[in-house]
């Protein structure tokens, strides 16, 4: 079928963009984050300390290379006027410096292995405790807020710390150590020369803090036209239909290529700007070199140095300029490590459900008796929507829920699920005041079927079968038969065993039996149909509702309800409005009282001219 | 990959042309740098040389590194300009062609892809043009010059050199073959281990229900666990690199200085022993200079795959041939405004094997409700769709106040409908906007649509009233809401014909009933042609036509059909209480 299926925030292809430089996100408290991050790395501090001093002691030994060859190069030097050279020392110091970069670099393998170890450990673990975190979430906070969208961030944030846990943290240790260990190896070997690239370097190191000022604002508005252009596509694109329908093309063209001149001219700027610095960190490095040799000549031909002092200096100043440029990376993104950081606590250090390992389950097999008493509910405890609800229910009796779309009918059975929890009132399964017993022990006594119908990434026999233990494939066949799909499966490419995927070719109604098996499998005692047949097409409804007869028999029933034959025959109505239940009875002692119910019942008959 | 390159216009060329010039004439000013250095080195070690000469040199060389810099200036602002009017000239392309689609073309791509192939795909081969062209540039040119600069010199020196390079070259290699592929699974492997989320997270109250919290987790535990590992290995192979190229750079380095040591004992002449020295110091520099190089193309090869899918994807786009022609007819033909035929129109989407529409005739005659009733799939979506022209026929002829569609001007043809979808469509801007979509310098009475589409009531209540925001997808009104300025926008244009496919199941049975009553009163005259499920809101049509596998299988008005047509009180049994039957 050719149905637009696109919907707006659900396929987010339109992430930041990776661009040379990103924005960087400040956090929100700076102090208290980086402590919370510290405590989680707490048990990783050994290995993670480890790699740092292999970082560190790489660098240190890399600094006595310079001056290693600087005594080479004095012994070639002396070789230029005496005549004579030692190509034994130059040999043998030679042999000495190539260990040292030897060793060095092998430290600086180990440092990342380590680290790549750990960070990737780190990683592993804060997604699982986000992952076990889901499953102790209540409720509510999945229906309040935007809770899917956040929580596909806080995966790419873990993302985020760990590549800048990887990168920048060592990147900073590193740098640090190389400028202060370089300053003192060049002091010590020459301070005038010292002074000179040490000032060249820290000139540059300035202006690049300024352009970096400079160029933030272009980066924002890029980033900030980006996204309003790619919203701009997005709406377009997804409302193609009524784009053409409704000849909006000048419309949209004119928008977007408004939208699209401005993010011309913030893309170009941005990337000028930030291509600038390479080049100026090159000149700095040109000129670094320039100012030694130049400098370090003029020492050279007055005796006061020799030329190994030059070589040694020019190796220095390469040491040098690179960290520099890193420090300065490193700093944005360690800060956009820790705002990710602090997205990620605050979803871990969530409001959880009460802990319930101290009872026991107190329900074997119910047999089906439900009572409300003075039940009262709201979704902010000083908002009731349900106010003094009570309703007995017998075992085996058929209960519809019915009322206007928003109208609450879900609360009722989130409530009798323990999903959510009563203000005030008890809810009593089989006599035992459900807050008594565990919720899993309560979620044993009932399957369910929802109107959207949910099936996983696996096989039509994983799907049936869930997460019961030990069931049987005759069972699973059953089940099957008696929806009246086993005919469908079998037809299938590999039966029960064809994975089932978004893009598998099955109708709602199909899906909704596949479902509907799933709990019959499950066979609990107590059953909730929560509007199961309102997305499935007249032609399977009629399937879908013999299946569900099957599942209601000996099991006292929940439904919301569209279906008039449901609400008719069954034992009990409870009528809701604006989250309230207004009126309870049979479908004859409703009509006959002449209420909001017999309002509603009336209203799908009624034809336009008769008003 | 290459091709893409002929959406490049002359003003492109043009750019990229001055970027290569500019690329070359910096190279050539960054290895002249080291030159100056040699020159410097001689004036040392030769006794009692000039300092003013020295001073010379040293002016020089700098002013070869300040006009280096000045020349990257140069190619990073062409560079940067190329990549922004490139992007945006093929962003603006695409976004002409998609507007151009049809719903064929759409549903080929997907709106999804085609939403990614014209922002994600389009900023990455910008990223690519922006960050890897001036390299790709560059990293042959300083190899090249470097090299030249280096011949001549002793080969014992090259020899090392050569060793050198052929360890990048091997590690650059080993990178490519085993890091660069676990790079590319690694979105596949997020992008399970996300759904994997969102499959919880979705099926929420089913996980709950049936205790199923340990089962999803373990499946999360497996997606974790492949993902971390494949992260490890891949990071670990670029923990190689690093450590690998400082090694081989330094020894170099040092080598050079030991063979150069070497190499001096053995020659005789101060003389030349003193350019020998001065050789050797500038040696390595160039040498360090075409070892970076080789690193690069470590990138390069990172992202050109990349680039060239995205290149690909976006010119799979832009190569599409349109499927639909467009008509020249744009003035009225002598025949009562509204009146819609289909002859004998059978109908299948592209790719399928069966029909979807097979064999319908009917007829709509002005201001008449024609309701098309049926199962999912029995191709009431599909039939409609076929009156504006978002599909064509396979076979047989529709025809709008008795002229084919085809022969129409596609937007003469369309201003005569008022289409309201399945799915209300919203966009940033107002109510008004809103309502008022498309009319260009008409103003219409957008009140008034309001107020038909019993939308007054809530539009009042918010901020601003006609003029209130309407944020992206309107997520600020609830869906009935939408549905509802949905309805309004197709009253507002004041068409001949209305096409509601499916609009009014989204709103409750008392404001369907008010709404369909208020068209019927304020409209009169419009022809309507209805896609519903309920029967309570077509009970009333002129004519209901019953659809079962795209055939019609029954006509009539409600009463007949309920005598005549076994689908339609079947349908009807499901909705309606015994004594309505």
């Amino acid at each position: 079928m050719a149905k637009n299926e696109y919907q707006f925030g659900q396929a987010r292809t339109s992430g930041p963009v990776r661009g040379p430089m990103r924005v960087a996100e400040k956090p929100k408290d700076m102090r208290g984050s980086v402590r919370i991050l510290a405590r989680y790395l707490k048990k990783h501090r050994l290995p993670l300390c480890a790699a740092w001093c292999c970082a560190v002691l790489s660098v240190l030994l890399t600094l006595f290379a310079p001056n290693s060859l600087n005594r080479i190069t004095t012994y070639i030097e002396q070789g230029l006027s005496s005549g004579w050279l030692d190509v034994n020392a130059v040999v043998s110091i030679s042999i000495r410096v190539l260990l040292i970069y030897l060793f060095s670099s092998l430290l600086t393998y180990a440092q990342s292995v380590t680290l790549v170890n750990t960070t990737q450990g780190i990683m592993h673990s804060m997604r699982r405790d986000i992952d076990r975190k889901l499953s102790r979430i209540p409720l509510s906070r999945f229906d309040s807020s935007s809770f899917g969208d956040l929580l596909s961030r806080v995966t790419n944030d873990v993302d985020t710390i760990g590549m800048s846990l990887n990168h920048s943290a060592t990147e900073i240790v590193t740098a640090a150590v190389t400028f202060l260990g370089v300053s003192v190896m060049m002091f010590a070997a020459n301070f005038k020369l010292a002074l000179i690239s040490l000032g060249s370097c820290i000139i540059g190191f300035i202006l690049m803090k300024l352009i970096v000022r400079k160029s933030q604002k272009h980066f924002v508005n890029r980033q900030r036209y980006l996204g309003e252009l790619n919203g701009h596509i997005e709406e377009i694109y997804a409302g193609h239909l009524i784009v053409k329908s409704y000849c909006g093309e000048d419309t949209a063209r004119r928008e977007f290529s408004r939208l699209n001149n401005l993010l011309f001219e913030a893309n170009w700027k941005s990337q000028f700007l930030s291509g600038i610095m390479r080049p100026i960190m090159d000149f700095l490095g040109n000129f670094g070199y320039v100012a030694v040799c130049v400098a370090g000549a003029m020492m050279a031909i007055s005796g006061e140095i020799g030329f190994g002092t030059i070589v040694e200096f020019i190796l220095y100043v390469k040491m040098f300029t690179m960290p520099m440029g890193m420090v300065a990376q490193s700093v944005t993104s360690l800060q956009s490590a820790v705002a990710a950081a602090e997205r990620v606590f605050s979803f871990l250090s969530g409001e959880e459900m009460t802990d319930e390992r101290g009872k026991k389950p107190l329900l074997a097999a119910a047999k089906g008796r439900v009572e409300f008493d003075h039940v009262r509910f709201g979704y902010t405890p000083d908002h009731p929507v349900i106010h003094d609800f009570t309703a007995s229910v017998r075992p085996g009796q058929k209960v519809a829920i019915v009322g206007p779309t928003g109208a609450g009918k879900t609360t009722l059975v989130n409530l009798l699920m323990r999903f959510y929890e009563i203000d005030a009132g008890r809810i009593l399964l089989d006599g035992v005041d459900i807050r008594d017993t565990t919720r899993e022990n309560i979620h044993d006594q009932f399957c369910m079927v929802l109107q959207d119908t949910w099936l996983f990434n696996g096989t039509v026999r994983e799907n049936i079968v869930y997460s019961r233990k030990g069931i049987s494939d005759e069972q699973v066949i059953a089940a099957c038969k008696a929806v009246n799909i086993h005919r469908f499966i079998r037809s299938l490419p590999d039966g029960y065993d064809t994975v089932l995927t978004d893009s598998s070719n099955l109708s709602a109604g199909q899906r909704q039996l596949i479902t509907i098996a799933r709990a019959l499998v499950n066979n609990a005692p107590l059953l909730i149909l929560d509007e199961a047949t309102s997305s499935v097409d007249t032609r399977t409804e009629q399937q879908v509702q013999n299946a569900m007869d099957t599942l209601t028999k000996n099991r006292t029933s929940f439904t919301i309800a569209h279906r008039l034959s449901t609400i008719r025959n069954a034992d009990m109505i409870l009528v809701m409005k604006d989250g309230d239940v207004v009126e309870t009875g049979t479908h004859q002692s409703l009509l006959e009282k002449g209420g909001f119910y017999a309002d509603l019942w009336m209203s799908q008959f009624v034809s336009g001219e008769a008003i | 990959m290459l091709k893409i390159l002929r959406q490049m216009g002359r003003h492109e060329w043009a750019l990229l042309a001055a970027s290569i010039a500019v690329i070359i004439c910096q190279v050539y000013m960054d290895l002249k740098v080291p030159d100056y250095m040699a020159s410097i080195t001689r004036l040392v070690e030769t006794e009692g040389s000039d300092p003013g000469a020295v001073w010379q040199a040293g002016v020089l060389m700098l002013g070869c590194a300040l006009l280096s810099m000045l020349l990257t200036f140069a190619a990073g602002y062409i560079t940067a300009m190329l990549a922004a009017t490139f992007s945006r000239n093929l962003r603006s392309r695409l976004f002409e062609k998609v507007e151009s689609f049809s719903l064929q073309e759409m549903d080929r791509f997907s709106t999804a892809s085609l939403i990614t192939r014209s922002t994600n795909d389009v900023a990455q081969l910008q990223n690519f043009i922006s960050g890897g062209l001036a390299m790709i540039i560059r990293t042959p040119i300083t190899i090249s010059i470097a090299l030249m600069k280096i011949t001549g010199k002793h080969w014992q020196w090259r020899a090392v050199t050569a060793g050198a390079v052929f360890i990048v070259i091997c590690v650059v290699v080993f990178i490519i073959r085993y890091a660069h592929p676990r790079f590319r699974k690694m979105q596949t492997l997020t992008d399970e281990l996300n759904r994997t989320m969102r499959e919880s997270l979705t099926g929420i109250r089913v996980v709950r229900a049936y205790n199923a919290e340990a089962f999803q987790e373990s499946k999360f535990d497996e997606a974790n666990d492949r993902l971390t590992r494949n992260h490890k290995s891949a990071q670990l192979a670029m923990s190689v690199m690093q450590p690998v190229m400082r090694f081989t750079n330094n020894a170099l380095n040092v080598a050079i200085y030991c063979i150069g040591g070497i190499i001096i004992a053995s020659v005789a002449g101060g003389e030349d022993r003193i350019s020998t020295f001065s050789d050797m110091v500038v040696f390595s520099t160039y040498a360090s200079k075409i070892l970076f190089s080789f690193m690069g193309l470590n990138f390069i090869f990172m992202m050109l795959p990349r680039a060239s899918v995205c290149a690909q994807r976006i010119n799979e786009v832009l190569d599409t041939e349109l499927s639909l022609r467009n008509g020249s007819a744009a003035e009225q033909p002598d025949c009562p405004e509204g009146t819609v035929e289909f002859r004998h129109v059978s109908f299948r989407y592209p790719g399928n094997e069966e029909d979807i529409i097979r064999d319908v005739s009917f007829t709509a005659g002005k201001g008449q409700v024609v309701a098309l009733i049926g199962a999912t799939g029995s191709g009431k979506t599909s039939l409609v769709n076929l009156i504006p022209r978002f599909y064509d026929p396979s076979e047989g002829e529709i025809l709008v106040d008795g002229r084919n569609v085809r022969d129409y001007d596609l937007q003469a043809l369309r201003s005569k409908i008022g289409y309201a979808p399945q799915r209300a469509v919203l966009f940033t801007g107002t109510v008004r906007s809103n309502v008022d979509y498309g009319s260009g310098s008409v103003h219409h009475d957008v009140r008034r649509a309001v107020e038909i589409a019993q939308a007054a009531e809530f539009v009042d209540r918010m901020d601003g009233g006609l003029d209130a925001r309407i944020v992206r997808g309107g997520m600020n009104v609830s869906g009935g809401q939408r549905q509802r300025l949905s309805l309004a926008r197709a009253v507002c244009r004041e068409p001949e014909i209305y096409i509601f496919d499916d609009t009014f199941s989204a709103l409750d049975y008392k404001t369907d009933r008010i709404l369909r009553a208020a068209l019927r009163k304020e409209t009169a005259g419009v022809t309507t042609l209805i896609v519903a499920q309920r029967i309570g809101t077509i009970r009333d049509a002129d004519c209901i036509l019953v659809l079962d596998e795209g055939r019609i299988v029954g006509r009539g008005t409600h009463d007949t059909l309920m005598k005549t047509c076994e689908v339609y009180r079947e349908i009807a049994r499901t909705q309606l209480s015994e004594e309505d039957l």
